[in-house]
């Protein structure tokens, strides 16, 4: 697969802080590419430097075998954070004044059906909820038809429904061809939407690959959660993990009935106890060994 | 290029339009104030004000006794046209030269000039050379005439700084520019859009002021209305370009707040636009002439008042333009999409 995107050797000082400590990875064509980590783990930054709105320290950006220059503001589709857009304006207005910038265009029209704008065209961009702001920024980032685009936290304080609607339409896009660099804190948004995570902590990647390959890297087996005030006395002789905000305690297991029989002994009931598939916030936790919901 | 500029132009405009607010600060402000002050301060001024023709800028009050009589201003003048232009105009009471042979003007209509002339000659001693006595006439430059530009340039400069200054940092502090910044327009479009909406919106806003107050106030025009406009366009593009130069890197609307204003003031009490600097001190005129509202004030005037010519105003029109460039080339050089 041609590779659109690469990050090479990332650095980003802030005074007495290095935000981000060469970072490197590589996008193929076609590919949903997940950043994620913790608030602060420098991803925003990461991306921000690949899109040209934060200067590297150090590093280099090669867009399509060159470096990352005109070819690329014209390509890439961008759908920041946080971004204010004019006041005043409707909801058309913006999209029309985005749509202008380019050279490379979509059909207006087929963006705002897509996004699902139709209803929304003559209102003010003060007056948009949280989840049709999405829409609208989303829209506004697929006006030049990207063939990359950068989602940035793109779902961070919507609603449960909101989230879901707004991740079909991010495979609907992907569907349509286009690139997508995704960063989140949200884990399963990741599993869900990623073909391939890098997994940032502290302005470095501390693990990249496809989701399951990594799991199944780290993971040989399921994890078996039980209360930790089910827990009548000590477990040394088991290999377990205490996660004590959460107020449990995992058992990695690749024989959940010999397991659950070891456990037996120590617990006062076996009915709270729960068995899942491992994921990618449980790898974050082992490789960080602190928790993305701290 | 052209279509990324007009599409932030349109936006800007859209935007500035749908603000009633604002719009409405920018339209009413002028109008009341110049009403204002022309009802309040229409009558005549207090001060009597005597020119004396010479050549240097200090007045030396032994020269004649006269020029020792308290609660009258002696002006230095070195133009004598320009000076008998005031006194036609009732700005100056009376205007004296000490020649030889030794001469002095005032305007038969002007009840102030008739009391000074009593005051010359009593103060003449019979041994002293004949004085001649020389009348010009005509009509009053009232107050609303003189303010009137002032006023219309003192809310050019408001609109011009804080309407491309403030309004460059707020885009900048809440991520606006930085979202413009991942698309292909440049800090040129940008900046060439910011400063043709501001100068398309300031312009009608002059028109619409400017006529309404002529059509209801009479105010004298004595020059072309294509030279006025020349004169308004070229000083709102300094303006403009010096409001772009502080709003270049500045991300806070606190900071860019003040130094606005350690701009505005300066040029609110040093540029004409309240009273005439005639008469201040040699530093006071020199700072005068680095503020562009001087040169914008001075040209306005000279075309509606005395009737200058295009040539006329074309030294402070060149002067406008000079400076307009300067700040330009400095914003641009300087001019930061985001904090970073």
């Amino acid at each position: 697969m041609t590779t659109v995107l690469e990050a090479r050797d990332l650095v980003k000082h802030y005074p007495g802080v290095v935000a981000v400590d060469g970072v490197s990875f590589a996008v193929s064509e076609g590919m949903c590419f997940g950043l994620l980590g913790p608030n602060g783990a420098g991803k925003t930054t990461t991306v921000e430097m690949i899109e040209g709105v934060t200067r590297a320290t150090s590093g280099e950006v090669i867009y399509c075998g060159a470096p990352a220059g005109a070819r690329f503001r014209q390509e890439a589709g961008i759908q920041f954070q946080n971004t204010a857009l004019q006041d005043f304006l409707t909801v058309r207005e913006t999209l029309e004044m985005f749509h202008a910038l380019y050279e490379r265009q979509a059909d207006l029209d087929d963006v705002i059906e897509q996004c699902s704008l139709k209803d929304l065209l003559g209102r003010d961009n003060r007056k948009l909820s949280g989840g049709q702001r999405q829409r609208l920024l989303l829209a506004v980032a697929l006006v030049n038809r990207p063939r990359l685009m950068f989602l940035d936290e793109p779902t961070t304080g919507l609603d449960p429904q909101a989230r879901r609607n707004f991740w079909e339409l991010v495979k609907r896009i992907r569907g349509q061809g286009s690139t997508i660099v995704l960063t989140t804190h949200y884990m399963d948004e990741a599993q869900v939407l990623c073909d391939e995570v890098a997994i940032m902590d502290a302005g470095r990647i501390i693990a990249q690959g496809a989701p399951d390959a990594l799991l199944q890297e780290q993971y040989q087996g399921l994890i078996i959660e039980l209360p930790i005030e089910d827990v009548t006395d000590d477990l040394s002789g088991i290999e377990h993990t205490v996660l004590e905000n959460l107020g449990i305690i995992e058992v990695v297991s690749s024989d959940i009935a010999r397991s659950l029989a070891e456990l037996q002994p120590h617990v006062k009931s076996l009915n709270h106890i729960k068995i899942r598939q491992p994921n990618l916030e449980d790898l974050f936790l082992d490789l960080t060994g602190h928790s993305l919901r701290a | 290029m052209w279509r990324r500029i007009y599409a932030i132009f349109v936006s800007r405009n859209r935007e500035f339009a749908r603000d009633r607010s604002t719009l409405a600060w920018n339209l009413v402000l002028p109008v009341v104030l110049v009403f204002g002050l022309s009802f309040a301060l229409d009558g005549e001024r207090d001060e009597y004000r005597v020119g004396i023709l010479q050549a240097g800028t200090e007045i030396d009050t032994a020269a004649h006794p006269f020029l020792a009589t308290r609660y009258i201003r002696f002006v230095p003048y070195q133009d004598r046209d320009a000076a008998l232009k005031k006194v036609e105009r009732h700005q100056l009471d009376l205007l004296l030269d000490f020649g030889p042979p030794v001469r002095y003007w005032i305007n038969p209509e002007a009840t102030k000039g008739y009391f000074l002339e009593f005051a010359l000659l009593q103060s003449t001693a019979p041994a002293d050379p004949q004085i001649e006595k020389q009348e010009v006439t005509g009509d009053a430059v009232r107050y609303a005439d003189w303010i009137l530009p002032g006023i219309l340039g003192m809310n050019m400069m408001f609109s011009c700084l804080f309407g491309v200054g403030y309004v460059v940092v707020r885009y900048r502090k809440n991520g606006f520019l930085k979202r413009l910044r991942a698309t292909p327009l440049t800090s040129l479009e940008f900046i060439t859009a910011q400063v043709a909406s501001r100068m398309v919106l300031i312009m009608g806003i002059t028109v619409f002021v400017y006529t309404g107050t002529h059509l209801l106030l009479h105010t004298r025009m004595e020059g072309s209305y294509v030279t006025l406009f020349m004169v308004a366009l070229v000083g709102a593009i300094s303006m403009v370009s010096l409001g772009l130069v502080v709003s270049a890197r500045v991300t806070s609307e606190e900071l860019a707040g003040g130094l606005l204003n350690m701009i505005n003031w300066p040029m609110m009490m040093l540029s004409g636009v309240w009273f005439s600097l005639e008469g201040t001190g040699p530093v006071v005129q020199k700072l005068s002439q680095i503020l562009p509202l001087t040169h914008v004030l001075d040209a306005a005037r000279a075309v509606m008042l005395d009737g200058a010519t295009f040539g006329d105003v074309a030294p402070a029109l060149g002067a406008l333009s000079l400076m307009s460039i300067v700040f330009l080339v400095v914003g641009a050089k300087i001019f930061r999409w985001g904090p970073d």
